[in-house]
Formats: structure tokens, sequence, C-alpha cells
């Protein structure tokens, strides 16, 4: 009855309002964005890191070296995952738009789009996290 | 025997619980900001968001605030937000929610809050003004008739007559809540119902009016529209077709 009564629930419900639940497509758009903007400046780093060897090859040497980190195979790990799930959903949105069935398919084709992105991600982690413990090991 | 057939023919009884509404207040005489309140409702398995609001504001409080008008999914007056996501309060049966849990029942998102659950919907309204929702048609009927019109070419817009603006499609955009200019779906759902009948002649009219910065390309194709839309409207779908049919310059 009263504002000040605890509800059953211990989630505290937020002042703002609760976040909009939405279902897949509302939450693969939410992934789409993150990534998409994780990889530009992961681009502009890297553009910058590489526009480096017009400066000094040396400089570029002492940058690419200080890359080969376990903190920074991590982040490879990081950087593999946001690109591929945004090249397969970036599929699925073409296909969404230029495909008749696309709206139709739409959530079958989002499951598809992690479904691929769990293979292809197990056959990339191995060889990473191998590459990751070797440096570890100092090798 | 005969308690085997007084068995048979006792009407089953409706069953009653106890759930808890967690409704986000705001009146404005009174609220800086809104505040979440929680109530205690017994409510039957028949019973709906609806009618557990009705025996709040008649036994509890009666300064809750909310629009409804028929009742019965028509005339689209109390869509809200039921659990995070934009449900009709008259079409949502308590006991398919998860009772165990107390129900979160707030305001549709993106519009201005006026009080309770009552949102300005002057926004809404002036984006589906501006489609021309009506028909357009530069000839006359034959004399005593109606415009004819083929079973294929009826079936063409059939999906999109069934708005009734109740806005839960528009405010359940995320691209709604963070550009109050983007047309939204409702008001794309009532053009594409124009666009493609061919009884009318402004189609052209209204595609030029969606082929902008603000129109149709705004649509990211999140589908919380189709998910929301109570009348079951493939919202996304028609967003599309307006798409292409910009994009091919005819319906």
């Amino acid at each position: 009855m009263s504002a000040v009564t605890a509800p059953r629930s211990e989630k505290k419900p937020r002042p703002g309002g609760t976040l909009y639940r939405g279902y897949t497509g509302m939450w693969s758009w939410v992934l789409h964005r993150i990534t998409g903007v994780a990889i530009f400046f992961f681009l502009l780093v890297h553009i910058l890191d590489t526009a480096l060897v017009r400066v000094s090859p040396e400089a570029y040497n002492a940058i690419m070296s200080s890359y080969k980190t376990p903190l920074m195979g991590l982040g490879e790990i990081a950087l593999v995952g946001a690109i591929v799930f945004h090249a397969l959903n970036g599929l699925r949105i073409i296909l969404v738009d230029f495909w008749s069935k696309g709206v139709k398919y739409q959530r079958a084709m989002f499951w598809v789009v992690l479904g691929l992105w769990v293979v292809l991600m197990a056959g990339f982690l191995p060889r990473q996290i191998i590459n990751i413990v070797l440096e570890v090991n100092g090798q | 025997m005969a308690t085997a057939v007084a068995e048979q023919t006792a009407v089953p009884e409706v069953q009653a619980f106890t759930v808890t509404l967690i409704i986000r207040r705001f009146l404005p005489e009174v609220d800086e900001e809104a505040r979440w309140e929680s109530f205690d409702v017994e409510v039957y398995s028949t019973d709906r968001i609806l009618d557990a609001l009705h025996r709040i504001k008649w036994d509890q409080d009666g300064s809750l605030s909310f629009r409804r008008s028929c009742a019965h999914g028509i005339c689209g007056s109390d869509a809200m937000r039921i659990n995070g996501r934009n449900r009709l309060a008259c079409k949502t049966l308590i006991k398919d929610l998860d009772i165990s849990q107390p129900i979160y029942v707030e305001a549709i998102k993106g519009l201005p809050l006026e009080k309770d659950l009552i949102v300005d919907m002057e926004p809404f309204f002036a984006a589906y003004r501006e489609v021309k929702p009506f028909l357009i048609a530069n000839s006359e009927p034959e004399a005593g008739k109606e415009r004819r019109q083929t079973i294929e070419d009826r079936e063409r817009f059939d999906d999109t007559t069934k708005c009734i603006l109740c806005a839960a499609c528009t405010t359940s955009c995320p691209v709604f809540w963070t550009d109050g200019q983007y047309f939204g779906p409702a008001a794309i759902v009532n053009a594409h119902r124009f666009i493609f009948d061919s009884r009318d002649d402004a189609g052209d009219v209204r595609l030029d009016i969606l082929n902008d910065k603000e129109g149709v390309w705004r649509c990211r194709t999140t589908f919380n529209c189709t998910d929301a839309c109570p009348r079951g409207i493939q919202v996304t779908q028609a967003i599309a077709d307006v798409k292409q049919a910009v994009l091919r310059g005819r319906a």
C-alpha cells in the first residue's frame, strides 16, 4: 500500500523507469551499436600506430612489441569477438532490409548469427590462448 | 455417487490470489519526479492488469490515474509498460505474468509524462497527422457506387488497417526515445495503409514525406514495435514495405 513497504523482490526499481526488456531484435541492435563503436575506436588507434612506420620504423617496432602482452592478448579476443559479431549481424541486417522474407526470419537469423559466432570463436580461441600462455611464460 | 454428480455440475471456482503491483507514480502537484509505489491486490485468475488498476483506484488509492475507455482492446487508451514491455492493460491477463514476483507498471516511454500512467499523446498524433492518414482520390466513383477494389489489392494493406493508435509501438522504439522527431512506427503504419491502397492517389506524396532523415530511414529494425503491437500488426514488415516503395519510387 505505502511507498515505504519494501517490495517482495530484492531488486530496487530504478527511479527513472525500468529498462525496456525487448526481445532478441532489440538486444542484437544494442550489441551491434556497442561493437560498432568499439571497432571504430580500435580502427582509430590502429591507423595511428600503423602510421608510426612513416615516422620511424623503430617507434613502430617499439609500439608493436608493447602489444605482445597477455593483457593485449585478452583484448584481441574481445576485438575478434566484436568484429565477428558485427560482421555476421551486419549480414543479418542486410537480409532483413533486402530479402523479402528477411523480416519473417529475423529471429531465426539472430540465432544463426550467435551459432556461427560460437563456432568461429571456438576455432580462434585455442590458438590465441596458447599464444597468451606462451607470452605469460615469457617466450 | 451424489457427491460425484455434485462435483461435476459445480461451476469451477475462479481462483483468487494476491499480487503486488509496483506502479510508477507521478502527481504533478506533489511530486518533483516520478516515484515507485507498491500495492497488494487480491485478483482472480480471470483478471487483467486493468482490473487490478481499477481495484487499486476504487478500494485503495483514488488518486491513481490512468486512461482506459472500452477495456476490450479496441479503443487503444490503456497502453502502458508492464514488466518492461509495452502492453494494453486490458489485454494482459495477470495469471500469464510471473505472479511470484511483483508486477511493474509504468507509463509508456518517450512521450511527456503528465500524471501517473498518463502521457501527453500530442507529439504522437502530430506525427500521425503529418502522413495524411485519409483517402485522397483524384477521381469520382461511378454514380451511386463505391470505389471498387480487387481482393488482392485489398489484401496488400489489410494488416495495417488494424491499428488502434495506442502508441505501444512508437513508444517501444529506441530510436523514438532519443529522437522525438522520428515519425515513429504508428505514423508509418498508417501511411502504409493508404500508400498501398489502390483507391488512393497520394501514395507518392506520402512516400515523399517519409523519404526523410526522420522518416523510414530512421528505423533500425529492432522489432520492438512488432513485439509490442497488441493487434499483432507486423509493424517492422510494414516499415520495410514503405522503405522498398521509396527505393522503387512507387507503391
